[in-house]
């Protein structure tokens, strides 16, 4: 008897779930199935609410506060405490040792961590990006140059070779910094993306561009690009709050950011001192720096849970 | 297998090359003049600027001093730092510090790190798997210096349950607390990452089939489950040492340990070039051997790259 | 369910062995599985029964809820998602849905195994084949780690593995895909089980392989004189080695016949359809049958008879009626041993 075949059945959630997908209802694509699934996320709502209320704050600070953050007044507010009541006042969080608004800081602070975070996030993906495409899509010698590369760079900690090349800079600003940050914080996503390019090149929709007369570059841009584009986006939004927390620290060691750059690292890093006496000013900018850091990888995980089918 | 220890072996050459070279170029060649800045603020006499510059042998091409403290090391030397005192010296004191502090955190990050990953993983949903899992987020999103700080303005100045600084870097029991600060951020990457592929482990089909074989709970978790969930919990782990003795500087500095992270911060600070040379070189090398000591490791733990 | 007090009423092929009671019985199984979208219905009032000895073919598409009956049975359903809201699981006699935990592990494997279908995942990579066949003579017989392994060879070479004593340490990655599956069943057939269900035993393999495979499976079951459900979409595989047959549809059987009565006379148009679409050497240049449509949402099964908006022949008592598990008979009346037919219209189908 000739063979007849049936759509074949696999486990049973995957054929129960597919069941559950055909018939009457129209059929879901994989994003329409992750935005379906983020929609109905709390965190990937708190993390959003979140995440544009300290860009806004970031864009236009004075929506917030009308205190300029360099105002000081030593005699009158020298590390006077926090009136918690006094909501969106000067004093709300009470004021720094140099007798400025840390509430107005604060808010002003947002700019700098934000413009760092989203600028090293940019160039380590596109640098990272471009290595490990290239490096997976051809193999041979240039895959061994790049990893290489990769590894080289690899070698060094983020902190430690930030801090190497930054020492060398005596004038720094947010643009420094994220170079300094870029340098070495790109070797991630380029092996992210290596592995992910290797996978797809094999994959039938590949052989068949090709087989079609595709060139590299429409192959690599339309046909695998899009499929690898989601694990290194969940990557790099995970990243940019571990390259905000980071420029904290460059600044806390003293070669980040510096005054008169209001930032919540050089405030955090001049507060050390007056921890015992006045804890606000360290507590403040530092709940305010780990809010921003814990929205952008809660939204990175949201984003990967939904568009990971095999965890739902 | 014996072939696969030799390519790795062959690649960590250039690796190691490119590393230091990129290290030296870095602190040697960018601005910023190490011997003018040995004078502080004062103007330094050109003569003497001249002599030391020779004396360094920072007047000759870059490539020149590259290779002759690389062929130093194969020696031992490692050069002399600007204040006079060898710099192996110097790291023969930092490193068993660092080492010691390391090792107790790595040792941390493995028991604390796989045992909640586990727990987490197994009972995903639950309320300790949530709980968990909010603090792992908590400790990630908080600036490691902050935790040093607060850690020790809390133990150390308002409750005083340990010194607010280590004064003997000898004592495991002063050492605890800053390792498990430094620990606090990789022993999170652990507990997640173990709940991860535990939990993507428990719906693989070769579980499925352990079940069906009538395997004891037990030994489906502890043999079939373990092992293959902890393959990549191992290999982030090895990198991870490597890392956490590089990544000491804020620790050591909050908690004035007196190890590799602090010297090494000092001599960015100071323009000390071949203290940092010398210390991220080593740092380097720990890096590429613990690396390689994955890569074995894992071929040892999974057939399907032993036999690649 | 009306369905379920009627199939008890079509009568077992073959006389059951000994005691009277079928090696396995299922009973108005109902499983379902709770999700975010909704409860999928996967099987919906399942009545089935094997004996020794006997092999029983379950056929339909994905979804029909043809494996997860196989998994109920087995008790490897992952509970929650899924729930069996009723139904019982007769081994022996005994309802395997009220036995504790511990028994039921004592069961699998030792009097009931599995086959499944992707040998290469459902294998553990990290773990070398005379491993994991050893490991069944270690935890069900609690011998050594060297008479398991003594065992294991004398298994791979039961199910031909040329040169066995030397592939006995290689890793399922090392082997074939046939030679992987010939594992698979080895691993099934080690504690020499009463009951094997296989499900699509052959699907991952190339055609010449599938035969091979397939004919050891019905060697050895003859051998060893046990009960075989083979669960599988093939119906070329089913005409060489099923005794019957029963044809899922949405959850439910829709048809249940000896083997070749079904092939010569189906009696649902869902079968009839199955058979129709498949190519024939006699009928070239015509163009090939496809039942229309497709396989229905579990979330939302279509009321009545659940295939009706595929079914040429729908009345408009097939969209409110649910059909039950009906006896088929000849025209005349007499029984057919074995036969039924979930259809209103199954005189018509049949002899129409």
């Amino acid at each position: 008897m000739p063979e007849k075949t049936l759509p074949h059945e696999t486990t049973v959630p995957e054929a129960v779930s597919t069941a559950m997908k055909s018939g009457a209802g129209k059929p879901r694509s994989l994003g329409q199935d992750a935005w379906r699934e983020l929609r109905g996320s709390w965190l990937f709502w708190s993390s959003g609410v979140l995440l544009v209320l300290f860009i806004v704050m970031a864009a236009f600070p004075t929506l917030f506060t009308g205190v300029d953050p360099r105002q000081a007044d030593l005699r009158g507010h020298y590390l006077a405490p926090p009136n918690w009541s006094h909501f969106f006042e000067a004093d709300w969080f009470g004021y720094n040792g140099q007798g400025q608004s840390v509430y107005a800081r604060t808010v002003h602070g947002a700019r700098a961590s934000i413009i760092v975070g989203v600028c090293v996030t940019l160039a380590v993906t596109v640098i990272g990006g471009l290595v490990g495409m290239l490096a997976g899509y051809f193999g041979g010698w240039v895959d061994a140059l790049l990893s290489r590369l990769t590894d080289i760079f690899f070698g060094i900690p983020l902190l430690l070779g930030a801090l190497t090349l930054l020492q060398a800079f005596t004038h720094r600003t947010a643009w420094t910094v994220s170079l300094g940050l870029a340098t070495f914080g790109w070797m991630q996503i380029a092996r992210v993306m290596r592995g992910a390019v290797i996978t797809q090149k094999q994959a039938d929709f590949v052989t068949a561009a090709r087989a079609l007369g595709a060139g590299t570059g429409r192959i690599l841009f339309r046909h695998i690009l899009p499929n690898v584009i989601g694990p290194v986006i969940v990557v790099a939004t995970i990243a940019l709050g571990g390259y905000i927390s980071t420029e904290a620290t460059l600044s806390y060691l003293g070669i980040g950011l510096q005054d008169p750059v209001v930032s919540w690292g050089v405030d955090i890093s001049a507060a050390q001192s007056q921890l015992r006496d006045a804890p606000h000013v360290l507590l403040v900018p530092a709940s305010f720096l780990s809010l921003t850091v814990l929205a952008f990888i809660l939204l990175g995980d949201a984003v990967r849970d939904a568009l990971d089918p095999k965890l739902r | 297998m014996g072939r696969f220890v030799a390519r790795r072996l062959l690649q960590m050459i250039p690796v190691f090359i490119g590393t230091t070279l990129l290290i030296f170029l870095m602190v040697y060649s960018l601005p910023g003049d190490p011997i003018k800045s040995l004078f502080g603020p004062k103007a330094a006499d050109p003569a003497t600027v001249a002599r030391l510059r020779h004396e360094y042998g920072l007047d000759k091409p870059l490539l020149e001093q590259y290779w002759n403290y690389i062929s130093g090391l194969f020696q031992g030397d490692f050069g002399q730092s600007f204040t006079g005192r060898p710099v192996a010296d110097l790291m023969s004191e930092a490193f068993p510090v660092t080492i010691r502090l390391a090792l107790l955190a790595f040792g941390f990050e493995v028991i604390v790190g796989i045992a909640l990953g586990v727990l987490t993983g197994m009972r995903r949903g639950k309320f300790l798997d949530q709980f968990v899992l909010v603090l792992t987020l908590i400790v990630i999103s908080i600036p490691v210096f902050v935790i040093g700080y607060v850690t020790q303005f809390l133990l150390g100045l308002k409750w005083k349950v340990i010194t607010p600084t280590v004064q003997d870097s000898e004592n495991l029991g002063q050492l605890m607390i800053p390792a498990i600060v430094l620990a606090a951020l990789s022993l999170a990457y652990v507990i997640r990452l173990t709940r991860t592929t535990v939990g993507e482990n428990l719906r693989a089909d070769y579980i499925r089939t352990a079940v069906a074989k009538g395997l004891p709970r037990k030994r489906v978790v502890g043999v079939h489950l373990m092992r293959n969930s902890l393959i990549p919990v191992v290999t982030f782990l090895g990198t991870d040492l490597g890392l956490l003795m590089g990544g000491a500087i804020v620790t050591e500095g909050i908690f004035n340990i007196q190890g590799v992270g602090f010297t090494l911060f000092k001599a960015i600070q100071t323009s000390e070039g071949p203290t940092v040379v010398g210390i991220v070189t080593v740092l380097v090398l720990v890096y590429l051997l613990t690396s390689l000591l994955v890569d074995l490791l894992y071929a040892v733990l999974d057939p399907r790259i032993r036999y690649a | 369910m009306t369905t379920m007090e009627k199939t008890a009423n079509v009568p077992e092929p073959r006389a059951a062995d000994g005691d009277g009671t079928p090696l396995l019985q299922v009973r108005d199984l109902h499983v379902e599985f709770h999700t975010r979208d909704g409860v999928a219905k996967a099987v919906n009032g399942v009545n089935y029964s094997v004996n020794a000895g006997e092999t029983l073919a379950v056929l339909g598409e994905s979804g029909s809820g043809k494996s997860v009956t196989a998994q109920a049975i087995m008790g490897i359903l992952d509970m929650p998602p899924g729930r069996i809201p009723q139904g019982e699981i007769l081994f022996r006699g005994q309802d395997m849905l009220k036995m504790s935990a511990e028994e039921r592990r004592k069961l699998r494997g030792s009097k009931i195994a599995m086959i499944f279908q992707d040998a290469l995942s459902s294998l553990n990579p990290v773990l070398s084949v005379g491993y994991q066949l050893g490991e069944m003579y270690r935890v069900h017989q609690g011998l050594s780690k060297k008479e398991a392994k003594a065992k294991a060879v004398e298994l791979m070479d039961r199910v031909r593995i040329p040169a066995a004593k030397e592939r006995v340490d290689d890793y399922p990655h090392q082997f074939s895909g046939g030679m992987r599956q010939r594992i698979m069943i080895a691993m099934a057939l080690a504690l020499e089980p009463d009951l094997i269900i296989a499900d699509e035993p052959t699907t991952a393999l190339d055609v010449t392989v599938q035969a091979q495979v397939m004919d050891l499976l019905a060697e050895l079951q003859r051998e060893y004189n046990m009960g075989l459900i083979l669960i599988t979409h093939d119906l070329g595989v089913v005409a060489d080695v099923a005794d019957k047959i029963a044809v899922m549809y949405a959850g439910r059987i829709v048809e249940t016949a000896p083997v070749d009565e079904l092939y010569q006379r189906p009696a649902h148009p869902y079968t009839r359809g199955l058979l129709d679409s498949i190519p024939r050497l006699d009928q070239k240049g015509q163009e090939l049958y496809a039942i229309k449509g497709l396989p229905p949402n579990l979330l939302n099964i279509p009321s009545g008879c659940a295939f009706n908006p595929r079914c040429p022949k729908a009345q408009d008592i097939c969209r409110t009626e649910t059909p039950a598990l009906a006896p088929v008979t000849e025209r005349d009346g007499a029984p057919l041993a074995g036969r039924g037919s979930a259809c209103h219209f199954w005189k018509e189908t049949i002899h129409g």
